[in-house]
């Protein structure tokens, strides 16, 4: 259910400058540059529906989230550190009250290549709505049902530039586990998940080391990746358990080998995009992929603005055995982009699961409020009977969420 | 600059512009072509160029709107130019960074990097009439002046200022360029341009674009501090101010791929 957000590339962001510069007079050349900058985030959430499950707080949630970014550059560039705390507080949900560094790295810049070392963030993949071979990362599950927050992941990433691509050579020491909401939370499974009682595969549980190879290149209009990654699967099982005599969920992390593909082809106005996996584990051994295009319309009826159009197909081979959502799904989305000076966006989407008949609505919009401010107010409705459906555990949290943001 | 390692097409328009004077009955087209190719020709050899772009964006009430944007570009010997823009302002887009390989005939390839998601992504280049970033300038009007983009016609010549211009209309060839004609006057002496009106695809008047502070930069390079854009239709304007120019420190093709992309803040 990650909603397009990628392309809206003025949703995500942060920061500012105060374009502080240090010189430290022990050396001449040794000048280091620092800057600050950060956002600050004011939530609420409306929920008009009376929760499914008993301790589910009702109607209304505020949330604040405070996310600085600190950078510090020297050797003329080829040096950088970053610095990317986190912290969100929660009126009701105390899982979702949480602190995480994002970011703490040291990037050394080389002719061919880049050594990167620290906690960080990995993307990678092309499509939108789900994004299958983007493991490198956990999910930070409590701070939305999109899936593209990610926790950030200890690494030492060497890159290589060569003629025929780029080559990222990981080594990831630690596991961060998924976080889920707390029994007061909306948004949530029936049986509250204890993280506590999180269970692994591997005899030195969440310390096992992990590994993984990706090479990326573009050829003319195709932009190709093929990855191989070897450790903790991100994505738990998920086991009956209890927890002071009530039945909770346990996670359970197995030990997975994956191969995933990538590719776009970016043809006049036309985005096509494919990912695909193979996911081996203990309990599991499948394909899964998601494919589909991006149309988009420019300058629509003489206008500045644009339109975009999304269909997508989301398969996995386990299909309704799978803990996945999109095991027979399509997706559609339209994005229009007004191109004015406060760059207003309305994005809207729909994900359909053909095997049970269930589906998501889910529209944003979103536009800049002077220079640092920006309001969004999106709306996501849920429409499920099987109560075999993941989805059914959403089907009284359809909610609207307005969203302030102040950059520094 | 080694004139050798040029295309064809640059020895060819030397040769035109060599037997210009010889010629008797050249045509308007021609004529156009020829000054055009002088115009790319007098700017060869910058190989790499890095400025400060700042964007201030007026609507009809005056209401104004800043936009800051620092730019990195590599020339190509035999191609479209390589270009890195890194956004500052507004806050919101800040680190946001967006790589084009640009052609002089096909579609440009262009890449943007969204900091919040850490995300590359290929986008579509198709978009040229597209407003940058909300202002009077259009993708198209920022993009590396390429000679294969455009057809000529000489129109005449007349007084621009203290200089003496040459008027000559350009036709896009891109079927989506936002115009059906561009009129540009550029002085006889340097090879500045110094005003183009652009025509949108009903043959109406829509923009004017002014060159001013123009400044020499290694002895060659001429290069404005200002671009006013005016758009005639909205009656909304984009001042373009351009500083700290610098030419020649050794960029190369490594801070403009992938990697740099993600780099750049």
């Amino acid at each position: 259910m990650s909603l397009l957000r990628s392309y809206n590339y003025q949703h995500g962001i942060k920061l500012t400058s105060m374009g502080l510069i240090l010189a430290f007079t022990s050396q001449a050349n040794a000048n280091v540059e620092f800057e600050a900058s950060g956002k600050v985030t004011a939530e609420l959430r409306l929920f008009p529906e009376s929760p499914q499950f008993s301790d589910q707080y009702q109607d209304v949630n505020t949330s604040v989230a405070v996310e600085p970014d600190f950078f510090w550059q020297w050797n003329d560039g080829l040096d950088s550190l970053t610095f990317k705390p986190f912290l969100r507080l929660d009126q009701h949900d105390n899982e979702r009250t949480h602190a995480d560094i994002r970011e703490l790295s040291w990037i050394h810049q080389g002719d061919d290549w880049e050594l990167r070392t620290g906690i960080q963030k990995v993307f990678w993949g092309v499509t939108e709505f789900q994004h299958l071979v983007d493991v490198i990362n956990q999910s930070d599950s409590v701070e939305d049902i999109d899936g593209e927050d990610k926790l950030g992941q200890s690494m030492i990433n060497l890159s290589l530039v060569k003629d025929w691509g780029i080559v990222d050579l990981y080594v990831l020491p630690g596991f961060r586990e998924q976080t889920f909401p707390g029994k007061k939370g909306r948004l949530r499974s029936g049986m509250v998940v204890d993280t506590e009682q999180a269970r692994y595969e591997a005899s030195n549980n969440e310390l096992h080391t992990d590994l993984a190879v990706r090479w990326s290149h573009s050829v003319g209009d195709f932009d190709v990746g093929a990855h191989w990654f070897r450790g903790t699967n991100r994505d738990p099982v998920l086991e009956m358990g209890t927890k002071n005599g009530e039945a909770i969920l346990v996670p359970y992390y197995e030990q997975m080998n994956q191969f995933g593909f990538d590719l776009q082809a970016t043809i006049e106005s036309w985005l096509w995009k494919a990912e695909t996996i193979w996911r081996d584990s203990k309990s599991d051994t499948y394909w899964a992929a998601q494919a589909g295009f991006e149309y988009t319309f420019y300058g629509v009826q003489e206008s500045n603005a644009d339109l975009g159009v999304l269909l997508e197909y989301g398969w996995d081979q386990r299909g309704k055995d799978a803990s996945a959502v999109f095991q027979n799904d399509i997706s559609i989305g339209a994005r229009l982009a007004l191109n004015d000076t406060s760059s207003t966006e309305l994005l809207a989407g729909v994900i359909y699961d053909v095997d049970y008949d269930s589906s998501s609505f889910q529209v944003e919009a979103s536009r800049r409020l002077g220079d640092k401010w920006k309001i969004s107010v999106d709306g996501r409705f849920f429409s499920t009977d099987d109560n075999a459906d993941l989805l059914s555990w959403m089907d009284k949290d359809d909610h609207i969420q307005i969203g302030l943001e102040r950059y520094f | 600059m080694n004139l050798q390692l040029k295309p064809l097409s640059w020895i060819l328009s030397a040769l035109i512009l060599g037997s210009a004077s010889y010629a008797t009955a050249e045509s308007a087209e021609d004529k156009g072509l020829a000054i055009a190719q002088k115009t790319k020709q007098s700017d060869l050899g910058w190989r790499d160029m890095q400025a400060q772009m700042t964007m201030v964006l007026r609507n009809s009430q005056g209401q104004e709107s800043i936009r800051e944007i620092r730019l990195k570009s590599l020339e190509q010997e035999t191609d479209g130019d390589k270009s890195l823009s890194i956004f500052d302002k507004p806050l919101d887009v800040k680190g946001t960074a967006f790589l084009s390989f640009s052609h002089p005939v096909g579609a440009d390839d262009q890449w943007l990097y969204l900091p919040a998601l850490k995300r590359v992504k290929r986008i579509a280049s198709r978009n040229k009439s597209g407003p940058f970033m909300g202002s009077e300038f259009a993708y198209e009007d920022l993009t590396s002046f390429e000679i294969e983009k455009y057809t000529y016609k000489f129109l005449r010549n007349e007084p621009c200022g203290v200089e003496q211009c040459s008027v000559i209309e350009q036709y896009p060839i891109d079927k989506y360029s936002g115009y059906t004609r561009r009129i540009s006057w550029i002085d006889q002496s340097e090879y500045r341009l110094h005003k183009i009106e652009f025509y949108d695809r009903k043959g109406a008047p829509l923009k004017t674009l002014t060159y001013d502070g123009y400044k020499q930069y290694l002895g060659k390079h001429w290069r404005p501090d200002l671009m006013k854009m005016v758009n005639h239709q909205t009656k909304k304007n984009t001042d373009l101010i351009w500083s700290d120019y610098r030419f020649k420190e050794g960029l190369n093709d490594a801070d403009f791929n992938k990697n740099s992309l993600k780099r750049a803040r």
